[in-house]
């Protein structure tokens, strides 16, 4: 009888307290991450380069200490700016007739905004007392702009969106000539709407 | 014996088998493994990051250089002051010291990636901007020129309604 029985089970009930604990180390000492942000490149530090710059090539921005936002000489909501910025970006001004006339532009094409978007820099300006959440809204608006003006030539060239270019080209599965493709098409539109931000140091006060 | 455990069973419900639940807690287990990533500082000021929608993804967290700015938080609060302060390395830096704190962090790094290296500001949204101008320059000085201002995904315009 006895040489016929089944062996016995090994008792599993305390694998799932084992699991448990396991789990609850893992839930304490690690964190979800989800870094994103804003990429910047900074000037190196001496740069005595002094360029002449036509002032209607220039969009100044300023923020003052109660986070009010100017520019170009005029107090704004946060809300309008990226609408004003990329009017500016994408002004055209250049006569039809000129060399460097701006043919994708598709702007208003005063002459107090810029010539062309490559010539067209953005200044943001900000206070020390200025808040930090106010100052990166600003920069989130410049960058939305660029970002707006790049999709609409990049629907317009290839079909698909700016951002969508540049996801698939992080992508790890893609192929060289694939990639050599995408880097092409990101080189272009990049060239056609440069960014060009320029973070002046803050004014002591 | 036989009869009375036949008679038992017949009578109430057998118990509820709980051999798959170390299966299903494993899972949750591999689960948290996989999404998360070992925390290697101890925040030791407030951070609540600022929103932002055009943001680009940090990857390749090898090549980033962490900086937090805030308050200081918790037991702390009474020693430190109100002022913003920085934290680097797991510890409270002046604003002197991350030049060579930062430099520190580059040598530590593989050769390959020194000249891609980010430094990521982590900065609270209660933080001015002066001291995110003083760090800017410090990190000029040793020329960490490529900064990534770190925000979480959502309006942008939400931050008005957090500085008022």
């Amino acid at each position: 009888m006895k040489n016929h029985r089944v062996p016995q089970e090994v008792n599993a009930g305390s694998m799932a307290d084992i699991a448990f604990l396991l789990l609850i180390f893992f839930l304490v000492t690690t964190s979800i991450e989800n870094d994103a942000g804003l990429n910047r490149l900074m000037p190196p530090e001496n740069n005595d380069v002094i360029a002449d710059i036509k002032e209607r090539n220039l969009f100044d921005i300023s923020i003052n200490e109660t986070d009010q936002i100017m520019a170009n000489g005029e107090v704004i909501e946060l809300s309008s700016l990226r609408k004003n910025i990329m009017a500016f970006i994408d002004n055209g001004g250049l006569l039809v007739q000129s060399e460097e006339y701006c043919d994708y532009c598709k702007g208003e094409r005063l002459t107090d905004l810029s010539e062309h978007p490559t010539k067209a820099i953005v200044t943001i300006k900000a206070l020390r007392n200025t808040s930090y959440p106010v100052y990166v809204s600003v920069q989130n608006e410049v960058m939305g702009a660029y970002n707006m003006l790049r999709n609409r030539e990049s629907k317009r060239l290839f079909n698909t969106s700016f951002e969508a270019i540049n996801t698939a080209y992080y992508k790890e599965e893609i192929t060289e000539e694939q990639r050599g493709q995408l880097k092409k098409r990101l080189e272009i539109i990049r060239a056609l709407y440069p960014q060009k931000i320029i973070e002046l140091a803050t004014i002591n006060n | 014996m036989i009869k009375f455990n036949k008679a038992s069973s017949t009578r109430s419900l057998p118990p509820i088998s709980t051999a798959s639940l170390p299966d299903i807690v494993f899972i949750l287990l591999f689960f948290f493994m996989t999404v998360t990533v070992m925390k290697n500082q101890n925040l030791m000021v407030e951070n609540t990051l600022p929103k932002a929608t055009e943001t680009e993804k940090l990857e390749n967290q090898d090549r980033i250089i962490e900086i937090y700015v805030g308050k200081p938080v918790g037991n702390s609060e009474t020693s430190l002051g109100n002022e913003p302060r920085i934290q680097m390395d797991n510890r409270l830096v002046t604003v002197d010291e991350v030049g060579d704190y930062a430099l520190q962090a580059l040598s530590s790094m593989p050769e390959h990636l020194r000249n891609v290296a980010t430094v990521s500001i982590k900065a609270d949204v209660g933080v001015k901007m002066g001291i995110i101008e003083d760090l800017k320059n410090k990190l000029r000085v040793v020329n960490l020129l490529k900064i990534n201002y770190t925000t979480s995904e959502g309006d942008a315009l939400d931050n008005l309604n957090t500085v008022n």
